[in-house]
């Protein structure tokens, strides 16, 4: 095992992981960076975001308006001066991203064009045709290249946090293309490592969304916050999840049941297609009850109708839509509608942090979809998260770095003795482990199938109580767990393994905080609760990691300009 | 329940002198993509597997192997194109075997850094005021270049990569005109001795495979002909012309 040494180490190369190590070039060019990720930086999640970033540029907009929208977006649980501190940095950091070279679409007079979106009063989600979160990894990616003070550790899996007198100095991490275990000490430790979307069986999520770094948060000590909110995306394609950007209605599609109606006028009259996910999903989800959709199961869908849009439209604001429709639907868009359903897209809860990404925990920090601030509360705006990414990465990456300035470049005395431990939890439990007899797919089969049944859009006591003993039973047989693969080079099996363990403690606490929370509000909707409740719930929940298991503390919410009142549309 | 033959490269450093096949027996039902075909493997039959994948739906440019000899993004291709018949899984053309079905793609990510893929401008503009203008023709000069997912499919299918792998290569070449073409940047001064050089756009004969198994139709085989018209001009213009730029 060897020791590397570096000022700020940034776990994750997505959005807010690349604008993290930039901001930090900026406050200190000569600081020593290390970003390090599980993948390549161009295969981090970000790259699947379609629809777009949002940002008060036009005229017809104003700062206080989008601060209104992402509140009342969020069910009035977002802290508003983390919203009122995002709304006043989006434009410059897009504008920023754009110097970088963004390639934005245009409106005919070379502006940047913006887009109508999900609970957006006005027009401001800025895009790159319909592959926004591509373009703009590639574009952070590449600028990122120009910085040599960037180190980058690729394919370098993060498996602890390691802690000294309560202060974080740095982390361990396999090598997997040797399977050699290192400690990188670093000064300030930034975790971007995104969200937990595998915890559930039906996710738009990519493979490696496993809450890696919220699970870490969680066990060095540092509380997660709102981890029962899960947005359900309203359409995505049954059987695969793939995401059908948000964008498709933004530009003017329909959602119809199986009797072709317009169904939404009866849910959210007032915003129809363009209401937030979080209503959005429920109208389907009562609809397929109601036995107005189609197919059934995972196969259950709605129509989102592109017809009347024309092939002109589609080809130049939604071509990957009808690309991948096309391609995994087998139909084209242009002349038939789109089989969707609700599917798990983002976790609004993770390490909470103040507005710099600074955790409870000295050195600590985090930002992205791992962080909570919150600008989303209960429920999120799309088009917000990618702005967030900028946003928070880059207040994150500056304070940060800040922070390994002022810090002291002290000795790490424990530092090798707790890498020594993590080296030895890894070979008893894992790589030299015999006769395990539970499988890594079959537990996580089982943890996704119980996360679906009692964590879904609508959830009940029972069924909560239900999941919370199913995970804790599947923490026990985890110990039992089956590693085939013994060998040290590019072991994914062992990668597969430590991500079921992150992801048993992150489903865990999502459970629990859905439980403790008897109230609907923003995407967690109580079948026994189905009220919302300011008078005993306008509060955050806060996840701390215990002996006897998770234990709950409330935050209150920081309220600013705008008294919670009735989330109308 | 209907089965189809899946046959992989098996390669563990520690273990085998070289890469040998193994097969395995996958249900087969008609809407799997071969990289379900994989990931069935490893769940219920050889944990022993390694592959790269994540996103699963063509943008992310993990999962690209060699299947049945031609490299194709795994997420992407169906079984029923191949139902019956046995499938072969092999790892990326070109490029050295790290394990199983995992290629060393470290040569390609220095070509793409090589290539200066940034903006580079004489003078900064301040964010303060705003964007850069680009109208929607001028963003269409460059766009289809920008498509490029890292995939490296090309590299695997160009001949002259395969012979010698000191050629930068169509992905990079592709994104360095991707920059040039990009009527924000002011770059193409410090890009063209790197792209017309030794190892650059005058080792490509044409082929035009690259361009052939593009899953993003970004047509690198355009970008390199039209960088040689490009340079070419370049080079004629600076004989007659040899105080100024052109």
């Amino acid at each position: 095992m060897s020791t590397i040494n570096c000022d700020l180490l940034i776990v994750g190369g997505g959005a807010a992981g690349l604008r993290a190590a930039t901001a930090a070039v900026e406050v200190e060019p000569g600081l020593d960076i290390a970003v390090v990720s599980k993948v390549y930086p161009m295969r981090s999640h970000t790259v699947s975001a379609e629809g777009g970033a949002a940002a008060v540029l036009r005229e017809d907009d104003n700062l206080d308006l989008h601060c209104f929208d992402t509140i009342r977006g969020s069910d009035y649980l977002a802290d508003q001066d983390a919203v009122e501190l995002f709304v006043n940095t989006c434009a410059n950091e897009l504008i920023q991203l754009e110097h970088w070279g963004c390639p934005w679409s245009r409106d005919p007079d070379g502006r940047i064009s913006v887009r109508a979106f999900g609970g957006m009063s006005v027009k401001r989600t800025l895009f790159a045709a319909d592959k926004t979160g591509f373009h703009m990894l590639h574009s952070l990616f590449q600028y990122s290249l120009r910085h040599a003070s960037i180190r980058r550790f690729d394919e370098w899996f993060v498996s602890s946090l390691l802690i000294e007198d309560g202060k974080c100095v740095g982390v361990t991490s396999l090598d997997l293309h040797t399977g050699e275990m290192h400690s990188i000490l670093a000064k300030s430790v930034l975790l971007c490592s995104g969200g937990c979307g595998r915890v559930f069986p039906f996710t738009t999520n990519g493979n490696i969304k496993t809450g890696d770094g919220m699970a870490m948060a969680y066990r060095a000590g540092a509380p997660l916050k709102d981890m029962e909110f899960v947005q359900y995306h309203p359409t995505g394609l049954p059987g695969t999840g793939i995401l059908i950007t948000e964008a498709s209605r933004g530009e003017g599609g329909y959602l119809r049941n199986n009797e072709g109606d317009r169904f939404l006028q009866n849910y959210i009259p007032g915003k129809m297609e363009l209401g937030p996910r979080d209503i959005l999903s429920r109208a389907i989800i009562k609809e397929m009850e109601a036995g107005r959709a189609y197919g059934e199961g995972h196969g259950g869908h709605v129509h989102l109708d592109l017809t009347h849009l024309g092939e002109k439209l589609i080809d130049e604001k939604l071509p990957f839509v009808r690309e991948l429709v096309v391609k995994y639907v087998g139909i084209d868009p242009v002349v038939e509608p789109i089989p969707v359903r609700p599917v798990v897209h983002y976790m609004m809860g993770g390490v909470s942090t103040d507005l710099n990404g600074k955790t409870p925990i000295p050195g600590l920090f985090a930002s992205g979809e791992v962080a909570c601030v919150t600008i989303n509360g209960s429920n999120r705006l799309g088009s917000n998260s990618l702005t967030e990414c900028l946003v928070f990465g880059g207040f994150s990456g500056a304070a940060a770095a800040q922070h390994a300035l002022e810090e002291g470049a002290g000795t790490s005395s424990a530092a090798e003795t707790l890498a020594a431990d993590e080296i030895n939890r890894i070979q008893k439990n894992f790589l030299t482990k015999e006769g395990g007899t539970e499988s890594i797919s079959g537990l996580r089969t089982e943890m996704n199938l119980t996360m679906e049944e009692g964590c879904g859009v609508y959830r009940t006591k029972e069924g909560l109580e239900k999941t919370t003993q199913t995970l804790a039973e599947l923490r026990e047989r985890f110990q039992n767990v089956a590693i085939e693969d013994r060998s040290s080079v590019f072991n994914t099996e062992l990668m597969s393994a430590l991500e079921l363990d992150f992801m048993l403690d992150v489903a865990r606490c999502l459970a629990v905080s859905a439980l403790a929370r008897e109230e609907s509000r923003g995407a967690q909707s109580r079948i026994d609760f189905p009220e919302r409740d300011d008078e005993n719930f306008l509060h955050h929940h806060l996840v701390y990691a215990s002996e006897e298991g998770p234990r709950l503390e409330k935050q209150p919410v920081t309220i600013t300009r705008w008294p919670p009142q009735e989330r109308k549309y | 329940m209907s089965e189809i033959t899946i046959t992989v490269t098996r390669y563990d450093p520690e273990k085998d002198s070289q890469p040998y096949e193994q097969s395995y027996s996958v249900p087969y039902r008609e809407e799997m993509v071969v990289l379900d075909a994989i990931n069935h493997i490893k769940d219920h039959i050889d944990g022993t597997l390694s592959f790269r994948w994540s996103c699963r739906m063509g943008v992310c440019g993990s999962c690209g192997m060699t299947v049945n000899g031609v490299p194709k993004l795994t997420c992407a291709v169906f079984l029923k194109d191949y139902y019956p018949n046995e499938i072969k899984v092999a790892p990326l053309a070109n490029f050295p075997i790290i394990r199983d079905l995992v290629i060393d793609m470290s040569d390609f990510m220095d070509k793409l850094q090589e290539v200066k893929p940034w903006m580079i401008r004489d003078e900064e503009k301040p964010v303060s005021e705003g964007e850069h203008l680009q109208s929607p023709d001028q963003l269409a000069q460059f766009r289809q270049f920008s498509m490029c997912i890292n995939c490296m499919l090309c590299y695997a299918a160009c001949p002259v990569y395969g012979n010698d792998s000191s050629f930068i290569g169509p992905a990079a070449i592709a994104l360095a005109h991707r920059y040039d073409m990009d009527s924000r940047d002011q770059g193409q001064d410090q890009r063209r001795p790197i792209i017309g050089s030794h190892e650059g756009i005058w080792e490509c004969t044409f082929v035009g495979e690259c361009s052939e198994v593009c899953p993003k139709h970004v047509d690198p085989a355009a970008a390199i002909q039209r960088s040689k018209v490009q340079l070419t001009k370049d080079y004629m213009l600076s004989m007659i012309w040899p105080w100024g730029k052109s």
